[in-house]
């Protein structure tokens, strides 16, 4: 059981800092709302097991590492992964290392007029306006002590605005990219890291569409920890394809959240593909708010070792006739262990809701494990609501099919391994980030020998 | 080219096979017939090299070498090919890519050139219309969502395509239409040749007027009870397996 080991003084010391920094050049509301949000993370401490949507998930090890800020303790350098992961057809591409905004290694080509992609930090003092109805507003923090932390220690990433009516051809591309803090032999457990709070806000005009894409790579040996928030809000009939490829380090940690809200007949798109980290957890929520809105919530998770990756999502189905579909699936080896709750709430004026979700398991090892709970709460009587979860092994009899043919046991294991990935990544209509998750799926099975 | 000595095999904790004697020389067919449950599936994935038998005794030669201790894939790649009575349904798992690793494998094996994806479509199109294999089933996922007879003509195109030295066919007949029984057949026979050598397991003495074999044989709760020129299996048609359990075991 994990007990809250004072936390907070560090974060509040590094909050006083951040605070006479900014004090100067950003708007009092902004103030305000990390002010909030410092407060609360105060009242809430690091969740423990004892909390129910934590239950499995231990942050012990990040409640007990001293975290100093990357952008302080580490050189933003041009690390090589960036270039690996760079993709050549966006629109815009942002570069961000150890938080900071690396302007040099970013592109923003010739954007439609009106749609505007920056870093955060300026576009607090370009479009305060626009900033201060959305920013923070979106993203829940009063239960939610990682928001709260990223909300009152955000230096940094990337806002997005697309007006109404305009259609990007291609995608939007936004890199964080850390280095993390190699440790010494000496260190005693814990030891030190450095952490990021990378910040998105994606504004969609009525009638736009686009994707966004985030990466987030790993690029030493350093530990680190991402703590990230994302905010998404759909007008009328906007689309949203947004991508997250995480590629963390294996002995990082990432916490994320993803908060949508999409409007009358708005669809909102989300492809979570994860391989690396030590524990991982991506908290997908999405709010239908007008009729006829559609949601597609899409994951595929890699875990060896004994790292830990826990995905839970919530659809808010708020109004009559929209729907939702939701696939998650995570491929386990070794000792790894994953985590999936996936909540849908069916409000008392949702008639005609449509909503399915499925979650499926490949264990590739005897003591790998996975949690999973659909958690369906339905308010409203004319509803089709459909949830089903499967965990299983390779399949024998297919595994000796292949062979049969003359496939390499290692080939024959991999194409099953590919084929239940697949399922997944043929949803992401972006090829190029298709072919990129199939490569680093890969990757990942030929480095950690599960496909064997 | 096989010769199967003495072979017991258990599955699941029971005897299957109770000692079987079997020798198949190149360009010969022999039939296996016999009841449901003899253990006709079971040498037939026993020599394909499901690890899920157990060989508690015997033994088994392929072109001199000894078959049992080969894997499945080594076993496919120098030449033994079995086609399943039911063929797995692989989602995910694309026709045309599979067949394309599997015949790359195989010809990795024999020194040739792996092929890409132009040179092996070229290669397996007239293969492709033998057995009446149309371009949408070979761009699904591996028999999934198959029709019986679908299934069927796709292992006997699969191997067509990969060319096997010894091909053992599980039931291929089963579930066939006439029309598409013939077409089958066709693309066996095609592939006869006298460096070749065939098993069938059959049912029915149909698919013998077509494939016409050298030998046949009646397996029988484990053991090859009889074995008899292709006027055996008429026999058989006729009188049923009753009593060829009394009968003595005679070599062909
Ligand atoms: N893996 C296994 N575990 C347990 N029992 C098995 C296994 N495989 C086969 N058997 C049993 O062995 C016997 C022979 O099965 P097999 O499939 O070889 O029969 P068959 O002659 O092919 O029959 P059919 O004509 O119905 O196809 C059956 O009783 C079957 O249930
Ligand atoms: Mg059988």
């Amino acid at each position: 059981m994990a007990t809250v080991i004072n936390p907070a003084g560090a974060y509040t010391a590094a909050f006083r800092r951040l605070a006479a920094r900014v004090a100067a050049t950003q708007p009092d509301w902004v103030t305000r709302r990390r002010q909030r949000a410092i407060d609360t993370f105060e009242r809430l401490g690091f969740p423990t097991t004892r909390d129910e949507e934590w239950r499995f998930t231990n942050v012990t090890p990040i409640a007990e590492t001293e975290f100093v800020p990357a952008g302080d303790a580490l050189a933003a350098g041009n690390p090589p992964a960036v270039e690996s992961f760079r993709l050549p057809m966006a629109t815009a591409e942002l570069v961000f290392v150890n938080g900071r905004y690396a302007s040099a290694l970013s592109k923003v080509g010739s954007l439609p007029p009106g749609a505007r992609v920056e870093s955060l930090a300026s576009a607090l003092t370009s479009h305060a306006s626009e900033l201060e109805q959305h920013l923070a507003h979106v993203a829940e923090f009063e239960r939610q002590a990682f928001v709260a932390l990223n909300t009152a220690l955000w230096t940094d990433g990337v806002f997005v605005s697309v007006p109404a009516g305009t259609v990007l051809q291609s995608p939007v591309h936004i890199m964080f990219v850390s280095t993390g803090i190699r440790q010494q032999k000496s260190d005693t457990a814990g030891g030190c890291a450095a952490i990021t709070h990378p910040r998105v806000l994606v504004l969609a005009g009525r009638d736009s569409q686009f994707s966004i894409v985030e990466s987030y790579l790993g690029a030493s040996d350093g530990r680190y920890f991402t703590n990230a928030v994302t905010e998404i809000v759909l007008g009328d009939q906007a689309l949203v394809e947004h991508y997250k490829l995480q590629a963390e380090r294996d002995i990082s940690y990432h916490m994320a959240t993803i908060r949508a809200v999409a409007a009358s007949n708005a669809t909102f798109r989300s492809h979570s593909i994860g391989f690396g980290g030590a524990l991982v957890r991506n908290d997908v929520v999405a709010t239908l708010s007008g009729e006829g809105a559609e949601c597609t919530l899409n994951g595929l998770d890699f875990a060896d070792g004994t790292r830990l990756v826990d995905n839970h999502t919530m659809i808010d189905h708020a109004k009559p006739h929209c729907s939702s579909r939701e696939l998650y699936k995570v491929i386990l080896a070794d000792r790894a262990r994953a985590v999936f709750n996936g909540k849908i709430v069916v409000r008392p004026d949702a008639q005609k809701t449509d909503a399915k979700q499925t979650n499926k398991a490949l264990l590739l090892s005897e003591d790998a494990q996975i949690n999973t709970k659909p958690q369906l709460e339905i308010f409203a009587n004319d509803v089709k609501c459909t949830h089903g979860a499967a965990v299983g092994q390779m399949d024998e009899d297919a595994l000796f099919y292949l062979r049969a043919r003359g496939l390499a046991l290692r080939d024959a294991r991999e194409f099953l391994i590919h084929a239940f990935a697949g399922e997944v990544l043929n949803k992401m209509p972006l090829e190029a980030l298709r072919d990129r998750a199939d490569a680093e799926l890969l990757r990942q099975l030929t480095r950690s020998g599960a496909g064997r | 080219m096989l010769t199967i000595r003495d072979l017991h095999v258990r599955g699941g904790g029971h005897e299957i096979l109770r000692g079987i004697d079997l020798s198949i020389d190149a360009g010969e067919v022999h039939a296996i017939m016999g009841p449901n449950g003899s253990g006709k599936s079971t040498l037939a994935r026993v020599l394909a090299g499901h690890p899920e038998y157990e060989v508690t005794a015997g033994d088994v030669r392929y072109q001199g070498e000894d078959l049992l201790a080969m894997d499945p894939e080594t076993r496919a790649r120098a030449g033994v090919f079995m086609a399943f009575q039911y063929p797995v349904e692989i989602p995910g798992v694309n026709n045309a890519y599979f067949l394309k690793a599997a015949l790359n494998a195989v010809r990795k094996h024999r020194g040739q050139d792996e092929l890409d994806a132009m040179e092996f479509m070229s290669l397996v199109r007239d293969r492709m219309k033998l057995l009446d294999i149309d371009q949408a089933l070979l761009n699904r996922p591996v028999n999934e969502g198959f029709s019986g007879g679908e299934k069927k003509r796709n292992e006997i195109f699969q191997m067509a395509v990969l060319e096997p030295t010894l091909a053992i066919l599980d039931e291929t007949d089963s579930g066939l239409d006439i029309d598409a029984l013939k077409i089958v057949a066709q693309g066996v026979n095609e592939m006869r040749s006298p460096e070749r050598a065939l098993l069938l397991v059959t049912h029915y003495q149909r698919l013998l007027n077509y494939i016409v074999p050298d030998v046949v044989h009646v397996l029988t709760e484990g053991r090859i009870v009889r074995s008899g020129g292709k006027e055996l299996a008429l026999e058989l048609e006729e009188k049923g397996y009753v009593g060829l359990e009394e009968a003595p075991a005679a070599r062909a």
